[in-house]
């Protein structure tokens, strides 16, 4: 369980998958899991691959939230493993229709 | 998350992808981030805790600017255009800068470096090891001089967490198919050549630059490079429209060109009707921004535009001259002197706040309010439905009598009149009021309007108080290189006793 805080970074115990959080979860410790397996800090040493394939996959660029839209994630790297928080899968939002203004 | 994320981003998707092109000079996302991590330890070694780019702009730009951001130093873009004892005077409040320089003798026996042989000698070092991560979001990514159109430039600072605030609250990442080019000719010292920068990046879009704005060369190479987005400066678009009905043209044909986004500057509403009109395939979009909330707050965009322009109710064609509304996670408040905040149709102070608001200068700290709202020093108010206009700075309010006036309110009404192009308004001295109402007017080709004509039109729409008491008539307004209006200049030039004739 994990406080997610804008601006913090974890990638996935299991792929090449990193996140950076936009917004965050408040003050309320949450279960953030890639493939399943709980994400950790982007600096920490990567794990040992496991075995066997995950299931779903994150792709760079996309803001993925959970159903309420309290938290949202900015997937920085692609990979393998489906984003999930409490269990609940995350979906990533649609691309907004800015003009572009620069 | 800091700046260098959205090249790292940017390369990892597409590395081979065409980045920026200046003439014949061009590098790929995975070249870019590879000599801008060069260039990033290129900066550390030597000891500076600045990087100042003093030049035109080229592809070594984006180097200085991303290299910068890796090693997590300020990066301060200075106008070429100054003097040389200028540019001095804003060197001197660096913190122990690199400088970048296109000038062979550069100033007073400093060191500087040339970008072309710096771009070189990086391509000679090879990979250097440099992480995005490593660069605190809290840190200061660029230091901007303002203009100073009212006294000695001050520098405001935009931290890494702004300009990404910026960046991913308007942009979405690798957005832009690979036949999509973006034409950069604004400065880079201007904060839309930084925005530029970051956004076309983010979106994966290619910059095609053109360093010094030329009209008819801005033209040829839109069409030659095939160019789908623009962005571009008031007198820029009235200057490509001049130069295509010089031609002969109707119509440009540009049938790339699905994008022209302006801002910087007042927009004459005139000059939106014949822009649109020469580009009428083009979505237009109007952005108003400041240096200090890291560009674009709010946008007129292209459905707004054709909205305006196909609508009878004058309301509603009136938001041609409008910025349109704020970006979201933007919010926008007009307030009173007192502090009191406005409601629809009522004009005042134009306050805003979001994650992208820096609202901070080196020499004064932070403007931001207890509940991190900005004063932007513009003056406006929100219509009905909450598009934005601008009326002018508040600095430049004229004070007639005690009761103060905005430029913008007489400009507006000054340039409905069909025998006007544009109108600059301005505060002259007057013994009587204090100060006194003044326009200087660009009549349209071949009209002839007079001052009185001009005066009975103010009345009819506007209280006596509003009435210009001298109008003087000229071929052009003065506005600097970046599309502001010098409005000191006009003031000098409607102060002049000898300034009553018409001048064309």
């Amino acid at each position: 369980m994990i406080v997610l805080k804008p601006g913090m970074r974890l990638k996935s115990a299991v792929s090449d998958v990193q996140v950076m959080v936009v917004k965050g979860s408040t003050d309320n410790p949450v279960a953030l899991c890639c493939g399943g397996v709980p994400m950790i800090d982007a600096a920490d040493a990567s794990p040992e691959a496991s075995e066997g394939a995950v299931e779903g996959s994150a792709l760079m660029g996309k803001r993925y939230t959970n159903p309420e839209q309290t938290i949202e994630l900015l997937c920085t790297k692609g990979g393998d493993g489906e984003l999930s928080i409490d269990g609940e899968a995350l979906g990533f939002r649609e691309a907004r229709e800015l003009p572009s203004s620069d | 998350m800091n700046v260098s994320m959205l090249l790292e981003m940017a390369a990892e998707a597409g590395p081979d992808r065409e980045a920026i092109r200046c003439g014949a000079a061009a590098l790929s996302y995975g070249e870019l981030l590879q000599v801008a991590r060069s260039a990033a330890a290129v900066f550390r070694d030597s000891g500076a805790r600045s990087v100042a780019w003093t030049g035109e702009a080229s592809v070594v730009t984006a180097v200085a600017f991303f290299g910068a951001a890796f090693a997590g130093l300020p990066y301060v873009p200075i106008n070429y255009r100054l003097t040389e004892s200028e540019m001095l005077s804003l060197l001197d409040r660096l913190d122990a800068p690199y400088v970048f320089s296109d000038r062979a003798d550069f100033v007073d026996g400093r060191s500087s470096h040339n970008p072309q042989e710096f771009l070189g000698q990086l391509q000679h070092i090879g990979s250097a090891d440099f992480d995005a991560a490593m660069t605190d979001p809290e840190s200061v990514a660029v230091q901007l001089f303002t203009s100073g159109t009212t006294g000695v430039p001050k520098s405001a600072v935009l931290r890494n967490s702004h300009l990404v605030s910026y960046i991913l609250g308007s942009v979405e990442f690798a957005s832009a198919g690979p036949e999509q080019a973006v034409l950069v000719s604004v400065p880079p010292y201007h904060i839309a050549g930084i925005s530029a920068l970051m956004s076309a990046t983010y979106s994966m879009r290619r910059i095609v630059l053109l360093p010094a704005f030329d009209a008819a060369e801005w033209l040829a190479l839109a069409e030659n490079e095939k160019v789908t987005h623009a962005f571009l400066v008031p007198t820029m678009v009235t200057r490509i429209v001049d130069v295509l009905r010089a031609r002969g043209a109707k119509t440009a044909s540009l049938p790339h060109l699905s994008s022209i986004a302006y801002g910087g500057g007042k927009m004459p509403k005139q000059s939106i009707l014949d822009a649109l009109a020469m580009f009428p395939d083009a979505g237009f979009t109007n952005a108003y921004g400041l240096t200090e909330t890291s560009s674009t707050i709010s946008v007129l965009g292209p459905e707004d535009h054709r909205a305006a322009l196909e609508s009878s109710d004058p309301v509603a064609r009136q938001r041609l001259t409008s910025v349109g509304k704020p970006l979201p996670g933007i919010q926008i408040e007009i307030r009173d002197a007192a502090g009191k905040r406005l409601q629809p149709g009522e004009s005042g102070g134009i306050f805003v706040r979001g994650e992208q608001v820096a609202g901070e200068y080196v020499e004064q700290g932070s403007l931001l309010d207890e509940d991190q709202w900005f004063y932007t020093r513009d003056d406006g108010f929100l219509d009905e439905q909450g598009f934005l206009f601008l009326e002018g700075r508040s600095d430049d309010v004229i004070v007639r009598g005690g009761e103060n006036i905005s430029p913008g309110e007489v400009e507006q009404v000054l340039e409905e009149h069909p025998g006007v192009i544009e109108a600059a308004v301005v505060g002259i001295a007057s013994e009587q009021w204090g100060e006194a109402v003044a326009a200087a007017v660009v009549p349209a080709t071949g009209e002839t309007v007079s001052e009185e004509s001009l005066q009975a039109f103010v009345r009819e729409s506007l209280r006596s108080s509003r009435m210009p008491e001298k109008i003087v008539f000229v071929d052009q307004l003065p506005y600097n290189e970046t599309g502001k209006l010098l409005r000191r200049e006009v003031k000098r030039a409607l102060s002049d006793p000898d300034a009553t004739q018409p001048c064309h």
